[in-house]
């Protein structure tokens, strides 16, 4: 069938079952655009190119889907950098489709014109500039199987404007053909024999599993392992949700800012099985001193990541869900009661706690705890970066996996909000939560425009300290408490903020009248920004220094 | 300690960026590099020697398999293999010393390429070993310039790098 490029890339979208975009427009992809205008498909407008990968990106982690992310070139395209960033470094399956400026201009420093394949060689898994025609088609189909298979990541398609309006024959593949990217699905079946027998002989097993367990759909697989084994667990910050916080053997998160019992486990297990994480040092801490005990058996997709930050005893490379399928068939649980018992002691005694007075200053902690008793533990939660983010993760008690979305391995400040956006876009009816701080709102709040055009129903919460919270503690414990350049006082008043974008604000600044204030939201049927003005001096406990060991915890050790 | 990679990417524009780009991101440092043509249609063959501890190498060897446009990555160090390196040396001749130098050429069998009122230029071939022997004598005459490719390695007997472990 004959058509322009701008129509086969609604074809190949359409191919690809993508009914829905987050965007900006601009020079280079009106040919694009006029397309979309004329075909109807459905566009998510933000308000900052950066606010639309986000979106993608939560989408994306919300639904399983890939998500597509589309921008013109020069400054939309160096805009999307950091979302793109953030959705490699979490592995986030993305397509983002990018302008470029004419074939005959690139490289001669034409106007809005960016290198975006250059710049964002290092933060893909693969990207593209299309210079023939002819080629889009099979580009389209390969950078879709890329993004969604094997280890997922983003993707990018650069397109030149002329090409949009080029015209030629569309024939999409059926499949792809790459000789050169083949990623290993069933794990090695005399390394699964080898790990079941190490499971079986071990007395003090830990599973630690990560956000590999959420991409691959295996979390009944590891709670039915967990069960079954009977091994205690612990799930990085982007696997929380993968095992139910309710589940007897959870300990929670470990780490800098982990449970007393994840930590302990972790430096007295005698095997250690890493599932779909990748030994991050913001969970090993000073990696001479990690699970120094334990032989450590890997399963993840990445071979990369095997033995990368640590010597692994039995390497499985697979995607998580069947190779946990194989180990189910060949296990026999091993003598793990006394271990359980000491585990679950150290659960039991040395809970995550805070103090919430009545009538002293709001703990971050008692509104995450408010949110999460009054949403019964059902919403999706999106998160910044910073404290409030380790407080959600701390307090908000999560039972599914994909209702935990936040910026793991980039750490990127205003991903929560946007994301929440495309989260929401993904599931309408559900409630979505953005947990933000009040700077890393202010990062991408122009997206509120966003929310109430297309009525989004995203609560926010701020928890709002008047400061980069995580920097002042850093600066607090490691400084000598000189608070450089983390002080926020003088941001806007985020309930005028939002009722100037036309969505409700509330604000609460005691005790009794944070659940009034959620309520309120939980009520509403559009957007709310709730703004909580909490006590700016408490610190996210317990905390391992950088660079320790991680059972040095500072406010771990008393019960 | 000094290790060869023998890589075969997909003839695309900006592999050789795609492949230096991810050892300079990782902080692996390249010796030297040289690119050349197979005899598949479309495949190029990239030699990289790489100065690494073993990890370190089997780490840069995952990292490049996980590039989509490489296709065989294969660490020629622990196999037996053959390497040669080019060398193009222009040295000073005065009419007195030719004879001086045709001699050490013909001793390391290399070749006189080029010849001008007061200089040479020398054509030699060999591991790393011979060129720095070479270069040693020639700078007794005087080296004005050299031009140098990287190594290139195979595998000794029939086994091809496609058919090379890992």
């Amino acid at each position: 069938m004959k058509m322009n490029g701008a129509q086969m890339v609604l074809s190949c979208l359409e191919a690809e079952g993508v009914d829905v975009v987050f965007g900006y427009p601009g020079g280079a992809v009106l040919t694009l655009y006029d397309e979309i205008y004329k075909k109807g498909l459905r566009h998510i407008l933000a308000r900052h190119e950066q606010g639309a990968a986000h979106a993608a990106d939560g989408y994306a982690r919300a639904s399983g889907k890939t998500g597509v992310v589309i921008a013109t070139s020069g400054p939309g395209a160096t805009n999307l950098v950091t979302g793109i960033a953030n959705a490699y470094m979490d592995s986030i399956p993305l397509v983002a489709i990018t302008g470029q400026v004419a074939r005959p201009g690139i490289g001669t420093d034409a106007f809005q014109e960016a290198d975006i394949t250059g710049i964002t060689l290092p933060i893909t898994k693969h990207n593209y500039l299309i210079t023939e025609l002819q080629e889009l088609p099979r580009i389209f189909k390969e950078a879709f199987h890329i993004a969604g298979t094997g280890r997922k990541g983003p993707v990018l398609i650069d397109l030149p404007k002329d090409l949009q309006a080029e015209e030629g024959e569309f024939v999409y593949p059926e499949r792809v053909e790459m000789p050169t990217y083949r990623p290993v699905y069933e794990g090695h079946m005399g390394q699964v024999s080898k790990a079941a027998t190490a499971i079986r002989k071990a007395k003090k097993p830990l599973i630690y599993s990560g956000g590999g367990v959420v991409s691959s759909g295996a979390h009944a697989e590891l709670l039915e392992f967990s069960q079954y084994a009977r091994i205690p667990v612990t799930t990085t910050l982007t696997g929380l949700g993968s095992i139910p916080c309710q589940y007897e053997y959870y300990l929670g998160m470990p780490g800098m800012h982990g449970t007393y019992a994840a930590n302990h486990a972790i430096s007295n297990a005698d095997l250690i099985i890493a599932v779909g994480a990748r030994f991050d040092d913001r969970v090993t801490g000073r990696l001479d001193t990690f699970a120094v005990n334990a032989q450590v058996i890997h399963i993840d997709i990445d071979p990369a990541e095997i033995g990368k930050n640590v010597i692994v005893a039995i390497p499985i490379v697979g995607d998580v869900k069947m190779v946990l399928r194989e180990l189910l068939k060949k296990l026999k649980p091993g003598d793990t009661a006394a271990w359980c018992k000491q585990v679950l002691s150290w659960k039991k005694d040395r809970p995550l706690r805070y103090q919430q007075m009545p009538d002293a200053p709001l703990k971050p902690q008692f509104v995450i705890n408010e949110l999460y008793r009054l949403t019964a533990g059902d919403a999706i939660i999106t998160t910044d970066v910073g404290q409030h983010q380790m407080w959600a993760a701390q307090y908000y008690h999560l039972e599914r996996p994909r209702t935990f979305i936040t910026s793991g391995g980039l750490g990127t400040m205003g991903f929560g909000f946007p994301a929440a956006i495309g989260a929401q876009v993904a599931f309408p009816g559900r409630t979505v939560i953005c947990i933000a701080g009040d700077g890393s709102f202010q990062m991408n709040s122009q997206e509120l425009a966003t929310a109430a055009c297309y009525n989004l129903p995203v609560k926010v919460a701020i928890i709002n300290n008047q400061y980069l919270g995580m920097v002042r503690q850093w600066q607090e414990f490691f400084y000598g408490s000189r608070y450089s350049q983390s002080c926020l006082a003088g941001s806007p008043d985020f309930v005028k903020l939002a009722e100037a974008y036309g969505v409700v604000g509330l604000r609460a600044r005691t005790v009794d009248e944070v659940p009034e204030v959620i309520k309120a939201a939980l009520q509403t049927a559009g957007p709310v920004v709730m703004d909580f003005s909490v006590d700016p001096q408490e610190n996210v406990l317990p905390m391992v220094a950088p660079n320790t060991s991680i059972v040095e915890m500072i406010g771990g050790d008393t019960p | 300690m000094k290790r060869i990679l023998a890589i075969l990417v997909e003839d695309r524009p900006g592999v050789l960026t795609r492949v230096s780009g991810l050892f300079s991101r990782r902080g692996y440092n390249i010796q030297n590099i040289a690119v050349g043509r197979t005899i598949e249609p479309g495949i190029s063959r990239m030699t990289v020697t790489v100065e690494a501890d073993r990890l370190t190498v089997e780490q840069v060897v995952k990292q490049l398999n996980k590039l989509v446009n490489v296709l065989k990555v294969s660490d020629l160090t622990d196999e037996s293999s053959v390497g040669r390196e080019l060398m193009l040396i222009k040295v000073k001749a005065e009419p007195e010393k030719r004879s001086d130098i045709q001699q050490m050429v013909a001793t390391f069998r290399a070749k006189i390429i080029d010849v001008s009122p007061d200089s040479m230029i020398v054509e030699v071939t060999g591991d790393e070993g011979k060129l720095q022997a070479f270069m040693l004598m020639m700078q007794e005459f005087g080296i004005k310039e050299i031009a140098s490719t990287g190594n290139v390695s195979l595998l000794r007997g029939g086994r091809t790098t496609r058919e090379a472990r890992g």
